[in-house]
């Protein structure tokens, strides 16, 4: 489905597509490349698309950002998802960017504004903590003023990539006496700083994506607190809300979808009766994308016209995950006894895996999927928002 | 309907979960994953020494005449711990094959073995192309004098690489997808022209990719009669299952007092889990699931150790419902779990892997569902 694009909008998506075909890197295509590539290879399509002036579409002008239009940054979204593009990592662009420049101070954004977009800095992100789940306000990790710095202490859980990390913002108390969301701050810690632990943790499709990262007395510059101490939840909300609209994730799901129609075909010979049984459930994920994507649509003509659709967001992050599972259940079905196999990490060691090609990531990306209904604030999270804040229930 | 267990089988069952209590806890049950082989010979002997591995055989193969219903208790307490060792492949499909189609002359040279924990067997049924049927078979044997001459592949053998022997099916007649011309032949493992390539299963098990290439055994190595393998496979297929089930059950139920478990103590916006109405359901869901799923497999393990006529259209039934209820038991249990689930260091996402693998095994829910309606 596409946007009914103006001219100039028209002439902007051609220039996307071609430019992703030309530039984007043969080597980040991998087959899993959020666990197969090194850090620097991981960044190579960061620094073409910083080089380009591209790296931030979210971003105002003066921080760096294209001064994109919604409807570009849509267009864009879409025609780097649809090309199997991995995105610049979300935690620095995406997320603690936007961060800076709406709350922070000038030497903060001086400071670390231009080496989020060059990629010099790789950030990650110190929400979850061990007991915390989605229930992110019951934070523990304490800060304690000394002098001009404070000294943090606690620890820190599924951090993503924090193996690469050079930064990590965290979630930490600085007022004990004050109720679950009042009483949090947000700091900015470089994890060069004495006291800093990173311990990986193996997930159930083998992969090492996330860690727990520990803090011990770890000194931090007051200069490196955002905006007010004991704010903090207000700006952890901010981010939260920026990371939810990007959880439909159409162009991935369409993506995997016509590789799933490929598989059946090569998988499935006409005369079994299970090919049905495929054909059905592929077409009622066809349509689940296309509502999705349809509701995206409309969603972002609102925005255009200034209309915030606020916390019924959630439903993007509800079905685009539910929608991506299902697709990845469906794939590893579709190669049959080949199913059995999982691919062991890492995956440059080339341990043998049987069966064609397409078929020796379907185990692990299903099992890697399990996670998307639980991380970002679980569905069960996102339905008690949209019942509360959008139903008045 | 309730089986109520004989003292002999209460025995049974109290034997192996204190074998497994003392040498079969998650942790040990890890080390012998990491393993270079994967699997432990020490417990597989333990095993035998507690007549495990006797158990289901007549006793007139020397076995210890517990039938389907021995597998039963046996599985379902191996699917509560995860245990990884190839009870299901030597005992109950390599075993039963010997026992059912056999020679008195096949009896007499494998049973004692298998019952003993000396030998380690494994089926090679499926193909490349085969997906779930039996008969699509490409692999060729060819009569020679006394001997067959095996060419062809089998794919995803689980157990082949611990295996001593291989259980292999292969086409003495007719046309790649002809219901009849399908023999089993057994194979050394380590037979000249035998190729295996090895790999780790989702659940921590071995399997392998098997190629032969002018692999010659005797005509003695012939299970059952010439061309009717299909037949044979599909009944061994029916007690697999019965296995399978019970294994799942195991795994579910281990699954629902775990999440029941965390639910209760695990506190979000100050209160338990399991104060929220919503995973009350699920978990009320999760609870029905393995009810039904247990009610089956007795069902089906009854009707099949009766012979009734109707017991392999109830198999295929059974693995659909109760594949469908253990996947749904496993995946509520990883987000039940929340991130805790997805880890590897706790056991939940491990029985998740096993229930997917047993679904895999001898055909998916999808698979048995149309076959349960007599579509294939």
């Amino acid at each position: 489905m596409e946007l009914s694009l103006s001219k100039e909008d028209t002439a902007f998506r051609d220039e996307v597509r071609a430019f992703v075909a030309k530039n984007y890197p043969p080597e980040m295509r991998v087959p899993n490349p959020e666990t197969d590539l090194t850090k620097e290879q991981s960044l190579l399509w960061h620094r073409i698309l910083y080089k380009k002036g591209w790296v931030a579409p979210l971003w105002p002008k003066e921080y760096g950002g294209p001064g994109w239009s919604i409807t570009q940054r849509f267009v864009f979204e879409q025609e780097t998802s649809r090309a199997g593009t991995l995105p610049p990592l979300a935690f620095g662009v995406t997320m603690v960017g936007p961060v800076i420049y709406t709350f922070g101070s000038e030497a903060q954004k001086k400071q670390f504004l231009p080496r989020i977009l060059s990629g010099e800095d790789w950030w990650c992100q110190g929400y979850s903590e061990p007991g915390s789940g989605s229930d992110l306000a019951s934070v523990r990790s304490r800060a304690v003023h000394d002098g001009d710095h404070y000294i943090v202490n606690g620890h820190k859980t599924w951090t993503t990539l924090a193996q690469h990390a050079d930064w990590i913002f965290c979630l930490v108390r600085t007022d004990p006496a004050a109720k679950a969301q009042a009483g949090i701050s947000f700091l900015l810690i470089d994890m060069k700083t004495p006291g800093v632990t990173v311990r990986p943790i193996i997930t159930i499709d083998g992969s090492h994506e996330v860690n727990d990262v520990f803090l011990e007395d770890v000194r931090v510059p007051v200069a490196n607190l955002i905006g007010e101490e004991n704010k903090g939840w207000t700006y952890a909300k901010f981010l939260l809300g920026n990371e939810r609209t990007s959880m439909a994730s159409i162009g991935r799901s369409t993506r995997y979808l016509n590789r799933l129609k490929q598989i059946v075909k090569a998988e499935i010979p006409e005369d079994d009766p299970a090919l049905g049984e495929f054909i059905r459930d592929i077409a009622r994920v066809e349509l689940d994308v296309l509502a999705l994507e349809a509701t995206e649509l409309r969603f972002i003509a609102q925005m255009s016209r200034g209309i915030d659709p606020g916390p019924a967001a959630s439903l993007f992050k509800i079905r685009g995950t539910e929608i991506f599972q299902c697709i990845t259940d469906l794939t590893h079905r579709a190669i049959g006894n080949y199913g059995l196999a999982l691919r062991e990490h890492p995956a440059s060691a080339n341990i043998f895996m049987p069966g064609p090609e397409y078929s020796q990531t379907a185990s692990e990306k299903y099992l890697n999927s399990r996670k998307l209904s639980i991380y970002g604030g679980s569905n069960e999270i996102q339905r008690n928002i949209i019942a509360k804040a959008v139903l008045g229930l | 309907m309730d089986i109520q267990l004989t003292e002999e089988q209460e025995m049974l069952r109290d034997s192996i979960q204190r074998l497994l209590r003392d040498q079969y806890d998650f942790d040990a049950r890890r080390k012998i994953v990491a393993t270079e082989d994967g699997w432990s010979r020490k417990r597989w002997t333990a095993f035998a020494e507690l007549g495990l591995l006797a158990a289901p055989f007549g006793e007139r193969a020397g076995g210890l005449g517990g039938g389907l219903l021995a597998s039963m208790i046996v599985m379902q307490e191996f699917g509560r711990r995860l245990v990884v060792e190839p009870f299901l492949e030597t005992v109950v499909l390599a075993g039963g094959l010997i026992e059912e189609v056999g020679s008195q002359a096949q009896h007499e040279e494998y049973l004692p073995d298998i019952m003993a924990g000396e030998a380690i067997w494994a089926l090679a049924w499926a193909e490349g192309r085969s997906r779930y049927d039996f008969h699509k078979v490409a692999t060729t044997a060819r009569r020679r004098g006394d001997s067959y001459v095996l060419n062809g592949a089998k794919a995803a053998v689980i157990g082949a690489p611990w295996a001593d022997k291989l259980i292999i099916s292969a086409r003495t007649s007719g046309e790649p997808r002809d219901r009849s011309g399908v023999s089993l032949f057994i194979v050394d493992s380590h037979s000249v022209n035998l190729h295996l390539q090895s790999f780790k299963t989702i659940d921590g098990r071995r399997a392998a990719e098997i190629t032969l290439k002018e692999v010659q055994v005797p005509a003695s190595a012939l299970l059952g009669k010439e061309g009717e393998a299909v037949a044979s496979l599909e009944a061994c297929r029916d007690r697999a299952i019965a296995g399978l089930c019970a294994e799942a059950i195991g795994a579910m139920a281990e699954l629902n007092s775990a999440t029941l478990e965390y639910s209760r103590t695990r506190k979000q916006f100050g209160v338990p889990l399991g104060t929220f109405q919503v995973l009350q359901h699920r978990m009320v869901d999760m609870f029905i699931a393995l009810e039904e799923s247990i009610s089956l497999t007795q069902h089906l393990n009854l009707a099949l150790a009766a012979n009734e006529p109707q017991g392999s259209k109830l198999a295929s039934g059974a693995k659909a419902k109760i594949g469908y209820a253990a996947r749904f038991v496993g995946e509520q249990a990883v987000q039940l779990h929340g991130g805790m689930g997805m880890s590897d260091e706790l056991n939940v996402g491990h029985y998740l892997k096993r229930i997917l693998a047993i679904n895999i095994q001898f055909g998916d829910p999808a698979y048995h569902l149309m076959r349960f309606a007599g579509a294939n």
